[in-house]
């Protein structure tokens, strides 16, 4: 009989397998204590703070790198890091920095005021030896240094070609992170692969698509870590992210997909982190052509948005309304007065009608997806219905993110009418300055896409980043919010809350403002 | 035999020639730029073109094109940027962990759908036979990705059996056991569309065969049926099923492209689809050519290893 043996060797076949299967489940271990597992978004790009761009490399680079200055935990506020003091001089052009004494790099040179001007000349001066090690994208946020000076061994002088306030929140920013000279002019462009800092965690491997591995500096200034390693592990997919965290296979995850978090919400070996940040979520708006570039227009699309119920169901309440420019999260420089525009699709009938809206077709640039950006297709959609309940025709184009950013940023100028847009920044300067100002339109190499032009607001934000005073400048950025939610050349959309989840066995952990993921205080049993 | 494969290596140079050219247009020619990629949202048109001119991208194709030809016969693929490091290296440690992926999916197609038609077609008819049509049918039907998520859920969410990704162990030494539990899902998943779709040719093969004048020949000299089966007519069947494996070869490679997103495996297939959010053009094409070789190479062994079991074909 032939019949029998076929038989017999499949029944063997799934009789190894369900054996197999059996015995692999006693080894599926719980993630060891003190060893933490971050899901991340994607896989980072460079652990070189310089080149990096990315809000994802970024949550790894704050706990290998310090800057000289940083922000107070839970606010956007400067406080001392590897400086321990700063003078700032009377016409707001020099500022001098006390190094730290006896701060050595993983890689066991030490921090002085050479390393240091070594770390600004070569993203800043063309000429540098290692300048060819970049390209530095954010370099421009130290384009106000006309000149570093090391003083003496721990002091560290920075000249300016103008007063610029915003300099010490950029200098906390992972752009201003310091890192070893020495390691530098060994690896060369492939710093990025081999990165030493004087951070809380040292680097030990990249393994491309799998993870990243840092482990505890027991010589870090302010005392070691608790943990002793962290795996950073990218999982791109967000229902693969979702499915490691549940099955126990990463300890923490962060931006859980607005779908999932009420998953985790209803177990209690889960805990939830919650935090606004300096996001803001936007439609630019065409000011120099077409409908939008009527006044009334531009407020009749802000009142006939339904930003609660964008908030609320598109997001699942993972982002609050926003009011203007500014994200509250700059608390000294929100304007608490501001109230956001109203759901008021009645008024928005008005003051189309007496507009004079001829039915003109509004051109709608929406992306698929892109940093910051959220749920971008399906709020587009809302967005689009709510125009069209209050009479306005809205045409949506869809783009893949960097072929939209190539058509946004250069201006929307003969092309649409609005186009969505979200930033995250690290000063309240930042994001109105690059686009709200006149001398920021395209042309002239900014990103003020909608042609938003305001003498009143090009003079607030000028002097705004030339006063060092923090009090004084907040008083000038409220004025400018108010104007700016007055002219509508946006409509102002949204602020993203982040959020995060952990399971229960990770404690010390904070979400911050910054948006950085910083784990020097957290523990795992 | 030799003059054979000499004569279908010479016919292979013009397909690879023409992949290279093909692989270079269609990434010149998609939209979006690798160095908007790069600046994000700080893409002005001015830092843009700065960082293309960096990057070599302000040379007209045929430039590139040239350049990056001359390159690759040194097998030098150029740099990636999006990865800061050479795209040669990083190639080959993805196509590596695909391979070993693909490799375990096409030995389990091939076995599984080998034996599913075999006894399919021996027991025409049979409960056997009907159970394996349709599940065979579900199996062509069912798409791989969501398979894949399902997986996940029973096995690695709901049973805790197998991990749902992080191919290599996460912490700890990997060892054989380790790679196993990770290869075990995302190769069943990778597996299942190529075993219907083996299982249902080898069935039509089988039957053909059986039907033949020499088998019923050697069931009239009074072989034993398992001879009959084994040494006549599976071997003539093979024969018309080895091409279609290479086919699937072909197709396993294609699938890991979701398969290894979805389970996060760390091979060319998900560096491909982060290459190209990226728009890291180099690593795009360097990733595309070596799964194209490779497809020509596959199916290059299975026309060889038929002309190998009939050498009828190469006379």
């Amino acid at each position: 009989m032939v019949r029998k043996p076929v038989t017999a060797a499949i029944i063997k076949v799934v009789l190894a397998l369900a054996v197999s299967i059996a015995f692999l489940q006693t080894s599926f271990a719980q993630t060891p204590p003190d060893v933490l597992i971050v899901g991340q978004i994607a896989e980072p790009k460079s652990m070189d703070p310089h080149t990096a761009t990315a809000l994802n490399d970024f949550r790894i680079l704050m706990n290998l790198y310090d800057g000289l200055v940083r922000y107070k935990d839970g606010t956007l506020q400067v406080e001392p890091a590897l400086a321990k003091s700063w003078q700032i001089s009377k016409d707001g052009k020099t500022y001098t920095f006390q190094l730290r004494k006896g701060v050595k790099f993983h890689d066991g040179s030490s921090l002085t005021a050479g390393a240091v001007k070594f770390n600004f000349d070569r993203i800043l001066d063309e000429n540098h030896p290692y300048h060819k090690t970049g390209p530095f994208p954010l370099a421009f946020f130290f384009s106000a240094v006309d000149k570093v000076i090391a003083k003496n061994r721990h002091t560290i002088e920075f000249k300016l070609k103008e007063p610029y306030a915003p300099f010490l929140s950029n200098l906390a920013y992972p752009t201003g992170l310091i890192v070893s000279p020495a390691a530098v002019k060994q690896h060369g462009k492939n710093f990025g692969r081999h990165p030493s800092g004087t951070g809380a965690f040292r680097f030990v491997e990249w393994k491309s698509n799998a993870k990243v591995v840092v482990e505890r500096n027991p010589n870090y200034w302010s005392g070691p870590p608790t943990l002793k390693t962290i795996i950073y592990r990218s999982i791109t997919d967000a229902n693969t992210r979702v499915a490691e965290m549940l099955a126990g296979g990463i300890d923490m995850m962060v931006e859980v997909p607005p779908d999932n978090v009420s998953t985790f919400a209803k177990q209690n070996n889960y805990q939830i982190y919650e935090q606004i940040g300096p996001h803001l979520w936007f439609l630019i708006l065409n000011l120099k052509e077409g409908p939008l570039a009527n006044k009334q227009l531009r407020q009749a699309v802000n009142y006939a948005i339904n930003k609660k119920a964008l908030v609320d169901n598109v997001l699942q309440g993972t982002a609050t309304v926003a009011t203007g420019p500014i994200p509250p999260a700059f608390s000294w420089a929100y304007n608490n007065n501001l109230q956001p525009y109203a759901y008021n699709p009645e008024k928005a009938r008005q003051l189309i009608k007496s507009a004079g809206y001829q039915g003109e077709k509004l051109t709608f640039y929406v992306t698929e997806g892109g940093s910051g950006m959220l749920n971008p297709v399906a709020m587009g959609a809302a967005i689009q219905a709510d125009l069209t309940k209050v009479g306005l025709k809205v045409n949506i184009e869809t783009y893949e993110w960097n072929t939209f950013l190539g058509k946004v940023n250069p201006g929307l100028a003969g092309k649409a009418d609005m186009a969505e847009m979200a930033w995250m920044t690290n000063d309240p300067d930042t994001l109105p300055y690059l686009t709200l100002r006149t001398a920021a339109w395209p042309d002239k190499g900014g990103f003020n896409s909608g042609y938003y032009s305001n003498p009143k607001v090009d003079k607030l934000l000028e002097q705004a980043r030339r006063i060092t005073d923090q009090t004084e400048r907040g008083k000038l950025y409220k004025e400018m919010q108010a104007i700016v939610l007055e002219d509508a050349p946006w409509a102002f959309i949204a602020n993203w809350k982040q959020n995060a989840v952990a399971n229960k066995r990770v404690k010390g952990f904070k979400l911050q403002p910054s948006f950085f993921l910083l784990l020097k205080n957290v523990t795992k049993k | 035999m030799l003059h054979y494969i000499i004569k279908r290596l010479l016919a292979i140079t013009p397909i690879l020639f023409g992949l290279t050219l093909i692989v270079f247009l269609v990434m010149a020619l998609i939209p979006g730029d690798p160095a908007t990629a790069i600046l994000g949202a700080y893409a002005t048109p001015e830092n843009v073109a700065r960082l293309n001119k960096q990057l070599g991208l302000d040379k007209t194709l045929v430039e590139q094109y040239i350049i990056w030809l001359s390159n690759l016969l040194q097998g030098d693929l150029g740099r990636s940027y999006s990865l800061n490091r050479p795209v040669v290296d990083e190639v080959i440690e993805r196509f590596q962990a695909t391979l070993v992926l693909a490799g375990t999916a096409l030995i389990l197609c091939s076995v599984m759908g080998l034996l599913a038609g075999i006894v399919s077609a021996v027991r025409q008819f049979s409960w056997v036979d009907k159970t394996i049509t349709f599940l065979v049918l579900i199996g062509i039907s069912m798409p791989s990705f969501w398979l894949g998520l399902l997986l996940i859920m029973l096995f690695a969410v709901k049973w805790q059996l197998l991990p749902a990704s992080g191919m290599y162990a996460i912490y700890g030494g990997g060892d054989w056991l380790d790679l196993l539990k990770h290869l075990i899902l995302p190769a069943i998943t990778l597996a299942l569309v190529a075993t219907s779709v083996i299982a249902r040719l080898t069935r039509s093969a089988m039957l053909e065969v059986l039907r033949q004048d020499y088998i019923r020949t050697a069931r009239a000299k009074g072989l034993a049926e398992r001879q009959v089966i084994y040494r006549h007519a599976c071997k003539t069947a093979l024969v018309s099923v080895i091409p279609v494996i290479g086919i699937q070869a072909g197709f396993v490679l294609g699938g890991a492209v979701y398969i290894e997103t979805v389970f996060q495996w760390p091979g060319i297939g998900r560096m491909l689809v982060n290459a190209i959010s990226m728009r890291d053009i180099l690593l795009v094409q360097g990733g595309v050519l070596i799964v194209a070789v490779s497809y020509v190479i596959f199916n290059l062994l299975a026309d060889i290893f038929q002309h190998y079991l009939d050498p009828r074909l190469t006379s």
